[in-house]
């Protein structure tokens, strides 16, 4: 974490090979201890960042996938109801006979009552989820926040609290905060726009599609024992999908994929035959494999980039 | 740095980059934790604080790279000494005139610092129209001195011997050079903090421009328009098709409540709410493109093809003389070429009102349930044809709600051969619609009134 050059040599250790861009982001987001909001197409190695930041740092990670309807009592806490209830019986029993005691006075039984601790709503009786968590963990930890963008409008403004001062207020117990701020990262996939307030509080990251260097990189790294004749091919060819109209071009995670399945079919190098038979790898969608599938031969041909 | 900094996000809130004070701060921190002598560092960093969409980070590339763009001066360099004879041969005010000197010398970076100086002194950073930039290279221009030189360069003239006449050539070219790098400066200027206000201020007249008035929209302002569509229909979505169920407090659900209280003994626990499921809203829209809204078919395609793009449940037709749906072409071409499409397919052909709404009610009747809301969009011109009143009263019994948008404004309904009056009687609300910022506000009114929620 001492410059942006140690991080990329760090994240490179770890298997993720980051731009300058992406290192920058990164090191900010550390120094200025404020959460990183990453945008970019499925597949760009957003969530992999985060993973890979947690193997970098050696912290634990503690990931929160969102959805519509995710609320309060899934992501921060809950109470043990069932707990709960069993304290209330034990307390019953208990307090019969103690107040019983007491003898008959109204007053003195109320005063007993007033002096025996309250733990109905305590912290061994809280369930953490796991933003709670990620704000307990002693030594700081990474917190992933994963599609933001899918889950609700409240539940973004609910989120502003804990990004921008990592505390929680929980009514019955007040106010809980971070020994360690944890290392925040958001995904989104931009199905809906994230709120104003929510990305002033984050520092923003884009993640592009890569040119052909980077991704020979990461192919390189990611599927080891490939020849670099098979990775400049298929990077090249990768590179020449994502020009043309397609629905969903391939992303990274998907190069990574095909370069496996070509190691798998024993491809040396690229050939009508073998594109052919592993393109649904690559494309995921119908009209995108019968578009690309009379054009393979010419983009095969094409220019190594 | 603080006032460089100041000017820098003052730029980038001109180039449509939202930066709010909280982000200043943070951008000023950013520049104490990595410094600024690496250039890329500095401006990953910054970029990763203040731009905060991938739109945004586009937008604060250019204008990082415009507003930290300093050319060199091209100035001659400057004969070598002794050949020329020895400087103390210079008239006095040479040596009296910092800027002179700095011409004399090639000394470019100072020329440089001193046109930044320069550059304050005159607030060119305040320059908001382009006719202000000759005036303001004037007063830079001034504030670095050009006086002086101007009266070396006539003093010098009046000498008429050889030594001057070079001095004056020299100075001369020495104050093209300057002359040309400060216009190049402030145009630079214009760009960052005045060329996106220029913008606006088009977008602005767009929104309010009719139409359908004569010669429709300017081919110039047509990507713009697209532009400017978009986001309204994104806008329009995100408010109205997000929200599935919202929460009733107050009723609650008996059923649900016990079935949870089994895990807690039968205590009741949880408690369960009845919730409300929010329809999200299920739109027909049938889109006039005949000549008779030539003008404006291009656009209320545009509008459409918007719509749906983001609206989920959408069904678009089009029609003139027949009436075909027009979602596949929406779905699998790009915005000018579906409309090209469409319009090539069907437009600009007689109007016939009757014939289209046989066409719809023979093929697409049963796409319309009380959980639609059909948008009309046309100008209810038939050609004086059965206008076949009894198949749009059908279309409105089946439908939630009927809304007509017309491109017309309202005293030209029922003239000539509309029969606008005898639509309307039949539609929950018809208003007349005819510019950007009209649709806009009357789409929101009909979504939020007529959609179910």
């Amino acid at each position: 974490m001492a410059s942006v050059d140690a991080l990329i040599e760090g994240l490179a250790g770890v298997g993720y090979i980051a731009s300058r861009r992406i290192a920058t982001a990164l090191y900010m987001a550390v120094h200025l201890q404020k959460p990183i909001l990453v945008e970019g197409s499925a597949g760009v190695g957003k969530t992999e960042l985060a993973l890979s930041t947690a193997a970098l740092l050696g912290l634990p990670l503690i990931r929160m996938q969102c959805y519509e309807g995710l609320d309060e009592s899934k992501a921060l806490y809950e109470w043990k109801y069932g707990k709960q209830l069993l304290y209330t019986q034990i307390l019953k029993d208990r307090m019969g006979a103690q107040l019983a005691e007491a003898g008959g006075s109204m007053d003195e039984a109320m005063d007993r009552l007033h002096g025996i601790g309250d733990l109905f709503f305590s912290e061994p009786f809280l369930e953490p989820r796991p933003l709670m968590k990620a704000l307990r963990e002693d030594d700081g930890c990474v917190l992933l926040i994963d599609e933001i963008d899918k889950s609700d409008e409240a539940f973004e403004a609910f989120l502003l609290e804990v990004l921008s001062a990592y505390q929680v207020s929980i009514p019955e117990l007040g106010v809980l905060k971070a020994k360690t701020p944890p290392i925040v990262f958001l995904t989104s996939n931009n199905v809906r726009d994230l709120g104003d307030a929510l990305k002033r509080r984050c520092l923003h990251l884009h993640i592009p599609l890569p040119d052909a260097a980077l991704e020979r990189k990461i192919v390189a790294s990611r599927v080891p024992g490939i020849e670099a004749k098979l990775t400049h091919e298929l990077v090249s060819f990768v590179q020449s999908l994502r020009t043309l109209d397609l629905r969903k071009s391939p992303s990274i995670s998907e190069t990574v994929d095909w370069a496996r399945a070509l190691i798998l079919l024993n491809a040396e190098s690229l050939d009508g035959e073998v594109v052919r038979d592993s393109l649904n790898v690559l494309l995921k969608f119908e009209q995108d494999i019968a578009a690309v599938e009379p054009q393979i031969v010419e983009l095969i041909r094409r220019p190594l980039a | 740095m603080q006032g460089a900094m100041e000017d820098f996000l003052r730029a980038l809130r001109a180039a449509d980059v939202k930066v709010s004070p909280v982000e200043a701060i943070d951008a000023h921190l950013t520049v104490a934790t990595v410094g600024f002598a690496d250039r890329e560092l500095f401006k990953d960093a910054l970029c990763a604080t203040l731009a905060k969409t991938a739109a945004e980070v586009t937008r604060f590339d250019e204008t990082f790279e415009t507003f930290f763009a300093r050319e060199t001066f091209q100035l001659e360099p400057p004969p070598p000494p002794g050949e020329d004879g020895e400087p103390e041969g210079m008239p006095p005010e040479v040596e009296a005139s910092e800027l002179a000197q700095m011409l004399l010398n090639g000394d470019v970076s100072a020329l440089a610092q001193a046109m930044e100086a320069a550059a304050e002194r005159a607030q060119v950073s305040s320059i908001r129209l382009s006719t202000q930039r000759s005036r303001l290279t004037r007063r830079m221009m001034e504030e670095m001195g050009l006086s002086e030189i101007e009266q070396i360069i006539a003093a010098a003239k009046k000498l008429e011997d050889a030594r001057s006449q070079a001095l004056v050539a020299r100075l001369e070219s020495g104050k093209k050079a300057l002359t040309e790098e400060a216009q190049r400066f402030v145009d630079r200027q214009h760009e960052l903090y005045a060329a996106e206000s220029g913008k606006n201020l088009r977008e602005e007249l767009l929104a309010r421009k009719a139409l359908n008035a004569e010669g429709g929209i300017d081919p110039a302002d047509l990507v713009m328009m697209q532009a400017l569509v978009k986001k309204m229909a994104k806008r329009l979505a995100d408010r109205y098709s997000r929200r599935r169920s919202k929460a009733q407090l107050g009723h609650l659900d008996v059923r649900r409540t016990l079935r949870k209280s089994m895990a807690y003994g039968g205590m009741p626990f949880d408690i369960i709410w009845k919730t409300k499921k929010v329809e999200k809203p299920n739109i027909v829209a049938i889109c006039d493109v005949s000549k008779s809204v030539a003008a404006a078919a291009q656009f209320l395609l545009t509008f459409l093809y918007s719509l749906n793009e983001v609206v989920d449940r959408m069904d678009a037709f089009a029609f003139s003389g027949r009436m075909i749906s027009v979602n596949d072409l929406m779905d699998d071409n790009k915005v000018e070429t579906a409309i090209l499409e469409v319009l090539k397919k069907i437009g600009f052909q007689q109007t016939d009102y009757g014939k289209s709404l046989e066409d719809f009610c023979d093929l697409h009747l049963d796409q319309i349930d009380r959980h639609t809301t059909v948008i009309f969009l046309g100008d209810a011109r038939s050609n004086y044809a059965d206008p076949r009143i009894d198949l749009f009263a059908t279309i409105q019994k089946r439908c939630r709600a009927m809304i007509w948008l017309n491109p017309e404004p309202e005293s030209y309904w029922g003239q000539g051969d509309s029969v606008m009056h005898r639509y309307e009687r039949f539609c929950h609300v018809a208003k007349p619609c005819n510019t950007l910022g009209q649709l806009e506000r009357i789409i929101e009114d009909v979504l939020r009134t007529y959609i179910p929620h």
